[in-house]
């Protein structure tokens, strides 16, 4: 649905590549454009009537942040530069103070890159222990093998919300009850769940929160990272600089200024912030509910064709998500990749950043398609039909 | 080259288990290629004796062009002294690169002579032999003695 409003699709590609970043509608083009065209200034800086409009509309998209993920206060909102920005400020800005030798964090073998490394670093820095949550057959997390691993010395468990690969989505809600509980904070890398379904930081009690606009219909360079106000304000800033202070002398005194602002020192990314806006308020026209269903059904219909053909190995049947990890038997993702590319049908081939994964699945790559609501059963109907060919590959890609 | 007869040089050397192969032998130097590449793996094993490449076998995950243009190097480098071998890697590197090279030295290898066509497959042509090229060097360095 809404296809005529993404510009990328007239080239008449096929773009099944959601999980790497989604294609951009014409609104977020267009918002940021605007912003060039007819407001083009800094933020917090002047007193001329421009400048008090990005004021504005930078402010404003920290509340449409607040009222997506259902935060509290607008202060619970930080921007950053994307997923892996807010992890690592949420790693070195909160818990390096925080945490201690011997303190446990847990996480599991599929999560991405930027929630394992940033954790990794920290075991060496100051010696806390990063410990594995068990997956199930289906490579899920259940909350038993949650609260088997847990011990008093379990401080904070990490995890995405919807995975990169399998696309299971973790019962958050069940596992924030059973952290609280223990004293644990919860970590939420929300990068493949915020374009697909409801995040409410308040119901599902999330301690922590990052996401990306360019995975949500956004520009590339801009993200959010949520924490709860109590928390935020124990954070300590990465950048020491401009708009964050609020005095300083000659003799080093400085004092800094409120939250969230002294998490975001410098001038921002003002379009991305713009265009994340737009990403918004172009999500909320259509519905997040509505998406959800879409891609389920989109979802459905894709494993059932996928299904059909015994040469096709899947790997995350049950996940609940909106994406497919496959391979073609006897054929190197990546060749499946290229082979689909001469029919202009964009996957994604590789370990996706998820390079611990195998030792789970004992698959090393795999091809991804992750689905959006501007795909189609016609997409799929030619997908299915350029497999069914698979026979031609080398003809196709020699 | 005709297109069917690249194509079928491509597929005997993707499918050809001759050098490929895990190895044990501490004999051999070991390179690998995951630093450079995010997907294809390929393990490269050399073994160097007075000067001149003995052996080479490789083994790994990868796309059909990086496995078969491994078979292809395995066989065409075996051996070859170290400098003869570097002249056929550099020349081959030109001839990806569209630059001049002498095309009688890289025998089956010509088989990529117009990979640049794909400029995504590159990297799948160029992974092991510039990985040999390192080890190689290296190897002239004394890095290896």
């Amino acid at each position: 649905m809404n296809r005529e409003d993404f510009p990328m699709l007239k080239h008449e590609i096929v773009y099944f590549d959601n999980g790497a970043t989604t294609l951009k509608p014409n609104a977020v083009k267009e918002a940021i454009n605007d912003y060039y065209e007819n407001y083009s200034a800094n933020a917090h800086r002047g007193d001329y009537k421009i400048s008090n409009i990005v004021d504005e509309k930078y402010e404003q998209t920290r509340t449409k942040v607040k009222q997506l993920i259902n935060a509290k206060e607008d202060s619970e909102i930080v921007f950053t530069s994307g997923t892996t920005d807010s992890l690592n400020l949420i790693v070195n800005g909160y818990f390096k103070q925080n945490l201690k030798k011997d303190d446990e964090v847990l996480i599991t073998y599929s999560e991405h890159a930027s929630n394992i490394l940033p954790w990794f670093i920290l075991a060496k820095e100051i010696g806390i222990k990063v410990k594995y949550i068990e997956l199930d057959q289906n490579y899920e997390v259940t909350i038993e093998n949650v609260e088997k691993v847990i011990t008093p010395k379990t401080k904070v468990i990490s995890l995405a919300h919807i995975t990169n690969v399998i696309s299971d989505v973790r019962p958050i809600k069940s596992i924030s009850q059973l952290a609280h509980k223990n004293n644990i904070l919860l970590v939420v890398d929300a990068a493949q769940s915020i374009a697909h379904t409801k995040i409410d930081v308040t119901d599902m009690d999330i301690d922590f929160l990052a996401f990306s606009a360019h995975k949500m219909y956004g520009p590339t360079g801009i993200g959010v990272m949520y924490a709860k106000y109590k928390l935020l304000d124990k954070m300590q800033p990465r950048n020491y600089g401009g708009g964050m202070n609020a005095v300083f002398t000659k003799d080093g005194y400085i004092e800094l200024r409120e939250i969230p602002t002294r998490l975001e020192a410098g001038t921002p990314n003002i379009e991305g912030v713009i265009g994340l806006s737009a990403a918004i308020d172009y999500i909320n026209k259509i519905g997040i509910d509505k998406i959800h269903k879409y891609e389920q059904e989109l979802k459905k219909y894709l494993l059932e064709q996928l299904n059909q053909l015994d040469f096709v190995e899947i790997y995350n049947k049950k996940a609940q998500g909106s994406s497919v990890a496959f391979n073609i038997k006897n054929v190197f993702a990546q060749d499946t990749s290229i082979y689909l590319d001469k029919y202009n049908i964009c996957i994604r081939a590789g370990n996706h950043c998820a390079k611990i994964l195998n030792e789970a699945t004992k698959i090393n790559n795999t091809c991804r398609i992750v689905l959006s609501f501007y795909n189609t059963k016609e997409e799929i109907d030619l997908l299915i039909n350029v497999l069914k060919n698979i026979k031609n590959i080398w003809n196709e890609i020699l | 080259m005709d297109p069917n007869l690249k194509r079928s040089i491509i597929l005997d050397n993707y499918e050809d288990t001759t050098n490929r192969k895990d190895i044990e032998d501490k004999k051999y130097i070991k390179h690998n290629s995951r630093n450079i590449s995010c997907i294809d793996n390929i393990n490269l094993y050399i073994k160097i004796t007075n000067n001149t490449i003995e052996d080479i076998k490789f083994n790994g995950e990868a796309c059909v062009i990086s496995i078969a243009t491994t078979s292809i190097m395995s066989k065409l480098l075996k051996g070859k002294t170290i400098e003869q071998a570097i002249k056929i890697i550099k020349n081959y590197n030109n001839m990806i690169e569209e630059k001049e090279y002498d095309s009688k030295l890289l025998e089956e290898a010509n088989v990529f002579n117009d990979i640049y066509k794909q400029p995504n497959r590159i990297k799948c042509a160029t992974l092991t032999w510039n990985g040999l090229l390192e080890e190689l060097t290296k190897y002239q360095n004394g890095i290896h003695n």
